[in-house]
């Protein structure tokens, strides 16, 4: 498994792709890129050509054209997961300000250092346990969604579910791009393509990174409407251990606000908070990360440090 | 005599180059927390500084650096502040207009350029200047009849990088379009909010008039040429999401009073108006003062007033303290608010111009169009 920075200008991919030594085709995943998924000449031609877009987005299109009912049930999941986030962002909202500022007071030396420190724990324990709850629920609705349709029994779904896993058949690698982290997501999910990847070599960056992990985490610090609260959208296709990736995070992070740096890494530990810009790279070997010189994690103190350290 | 002008009188007494090496070491004009000096040098009966904040006389003397031909004026300058200007030179005589010679800095508008000092904590917006790794949109002219009108209209058009006739747009129609696209910078600002997810991909109608304070001053035509002759131009051309969410009335000074009318007159039709400093001059008794060119806004804003309805669902309206529409605009907030729309008021420390237009257009079309930021990595 590798994890990649952003494609666009400073493409590394292939370079990854040759370090896997792979034997047969690659397979693409471009579903984060909606209805223009089918345009990857670009990273076709990237990866040396023949390479097999397993088309995700224009399947899930075409079986919600045709089951008016599933349709119906994806956009009521949707709904209900609409409404959850609009309520744990409520709650988010307040317990990240008292975690923030009791961090802060411990950064001027405001009160009680003790005191203040096992407060802090506190409140970002809470913030944790918001994020777990939402999760949790999240996944609940992620299950009902799939009960009700009888997605594993669904015959269109199974229909493509197969195709899927014979274009697989003689590939030796999985490249996941970047786009719509939502709908990739859920694209992978429905088609099951978890479990049919799981043991392929992959090369995943940006959201396709974000989908891959345990859980997809949501955040830009400055945006032009709202507060800039990093929030958890909900579990992710799980392949990718201990990580939650940070996709062009100097774009979107203030990186030099050493409390909000802290806050973000001491929520999400332990895992590890790459930030993953231009030309990074992260290993995985099945036991532990290997990251490239200059790609970056975030500490607990507040700072950027080798992701490998 | 200011704090300034009293130390380089005494440094001009003390050493015989001293003016030189003062101009050669300082920038122009002098910003000092919350104060400001400006500095003009040469021949002259008397200099002011004329600008254009409401609430200071429009004239402001400097004074002369005592023995020299040194000009000094020092004033106010909140944080934040952005001021344009002009030096006016009085000399036997003649008196002439002209930028601060002593200052880089221009902000251009149909008329010219003027002069711009920067308070304390001013930064000009990064998304406003462009962006090498920003995708282009591209721009299209096209001529037009205009039945309403009964004349031939240019119409510009924008299309955002990696347009699809694939997928729906949301559609921007933008009252002064092509001043906006030359004294904003607006496409570099669309293609840099659509690259940074701020803002979805949208395509922009830029309609200019060649006779803005008569058809933007509430003319029944304007309503009608956007409503029925442009609408369906664009939504039978484009691919367009064809309902009110989706479409945005937007416009500053009289473009903005002409996005208020068209939605007033046909509610219903567009759901976001996006207003920059509107012309929103009303009274409550008597007569205003402000010339005949405004007897049919407040003719249309009185009615408004009486009978606002519900022209949209979502409004961004923004202000310059420094403007003297400031005292309209906050009393339009709160009853637009109490219509039922959600609406967003901002006010800046900045004047009636482009560069503070420009400046608020980040906050104002994502708002009323928010881009997929949260979701989308690529």
């Amino acid at each position: 498994m590798i994890l990649l920075g952003p494609q666009r200008l400073e493409p590394t991919l292939q370079s990854a792709v040759d370090d896997l030594d792979v034997r047969g085709s690659v397979a693409t995943i471009t579903a984060g890129w909606e209805e223009r998924e089918a345009e990857d000449e670009e990273l076709d031609k990237h990866l040396g050509g023949g390479t097999r877009n397993l088309a995700l987005f224009p399947r899930a299109e075409q079986v919600f054209q045709r089951d008016a009912s599933l349709l119906g049930a994806a956009r009521q999941r949707h709904d209900r997961q609409r409404d959850a986030a609009e309520i744990y962002r409520t709650r988010l909202a307040s317990a990240l300000d008292a975690a923030r500022e009791l961090l802060r007071r411990i950064e001027v030396g405001e009160g009680p250092l003790e005191l203040l420190e096992r407060e802090a724990e506190h409140a970002i324990e809470s913030v944790r346990d918001l994020d777990r709850r939402h999760r949790e629920w999240m996944t609940h609705l992620d299950r009902a969604f799939e009960e009700e349709a009888r997605i594993a029994e669904h015959a269109e779904v199974q229909r493509h579910r197969g195709e899927i896993e014979q274009l697989l058949g003689d590939c030796g690698c999985v490249c996941v791009a970047g786009g719509h982290v939502r709908i990739l997501f859920e694209r992978m999910r429905l088609f099951g393509v978890g479990k049919l990847i799981r043991e392929l070599p992959i090369v995943a960056w940006s959201a396709g990174a974000m989908a891959l992990s345990s859980t997809i985490v949501l955040f830009h610090d400055s945006p032009p409407q709202g507060a800039g609260n990093a929030e958890v959208f909900g579990p992710g296709i799980g392949l990718i251990p201990g990580v939650v990736p940070l996709p062009h995070a100097k774009r979107r992070l203030a990186l030099d606000d050493r409390l909000r740096v802290a806050l973000f890494a001491r929520r999400f530990g332990p895992d590890l908070c790459p930030a993953l810009d231009e030309g990074t790279r992260l290993d995985w070997d099945g036991e532990s990360w290997t990251a490239r010189a200059g790609t970056l994690r975030l500490e607990a103190t507040g700072t950027l440090v080798e992701a490998t350290a | 005599m200011s704090g300034v002008a009293q130390e380089w009188t005494e440094r001009a007494q003390r050493e015989p180059h001293a003016i030189e090496v003062l101009l050669a070491e300082r920038e122009f004009p002098i910003v000092e927390g919350s104060r400001v000096t400006f500095v003009y040098r040469g021949p002259a009966d008397s200099v002011h500084l004329r600008h254009w904040i409401y609430g200071l006389g429009s004239s402001l003397p400097y004074e002369r650096v005592e023995g020299t031909d040194l000009w000094t004026l020092t004033m106010d300058l909140p944080a934040g502040s952005r001021v344009e200007y002009k030096i006016e030179v009085v000399h036997g005589g003649d008196r002439r207009l002209v930028q601060d010679p002593f200052n880089p800095h221009l902000a251009r508008d149909p008329y010219g350029a003027n002069s711009v000092v920067q308070g304390e904590g001013y930064v000009e917006p990064a998304w406003a200047q462009p962006d090498p790794e920003a995708r282009t949109g591209e721009v299209l002219e096209r001529r037009f009849r205009s039945e309403v009108f009964g004349d031939v209209r240019s119409l510009s058009i924008y299309l955002p990088a990696r347009f699809r006739r694939t997928r729906r747009y949301p559609l921007l129609f933008v009252h002064d379009g092509t001043d906006y696209l030359r004294f904003t910078g607006l496409q570099a600002v669309l293609d840099n909010l659509i690259h940074r997810l701020e803002l979805p991909p949208l395509i922009a109608v830029l309609v200019q008039s060649n006779d803005r304070l008569t058809e933007y001053s509430d003319d029944p035509r304007n309503a009608d040429y956007l409503v029925e002759e442009l609408l369906p131009l664009m939504e039978d051309e484009y691919p367009t999401y064809g309902t009110p969410a989706g479409r945005c009335l937007m416009g500053a000074s009289f473009g903005a009073v002409a996005s208020l009318a068209a939605a007033w007159r046909h509610p219903g039709v567009f759901g976001n108006l996006f207003l920059q400093s509107g012309s929103f001059a009303f009274t409550d008794i008597g007569e205003h003062d402000r010339g005949p060119l405004f007897d049919p806004v407040v003719e249309f804003v009185n009615q408004f007033r009486d009978a606002p309805g519900k022209p949209a669902e979502r409004v961004y309206m923004s202000c310059g303290t420094y403007e003297s529409l400031i005292y309209y605009n906050r009393s339009m907030q709160p009853l637009l608010s109490s219509t039922g729309m959600d609406v967003r008021y901002s006010e800046s420390r900045d004047g009636h111009n482009w560069e503070n237009w420009r400046d608020r257009l980040r906050e104002g079309l994502t708002w009323v169009f928010p881009g997929p930021l949260w979701m989308v990595y690529e």
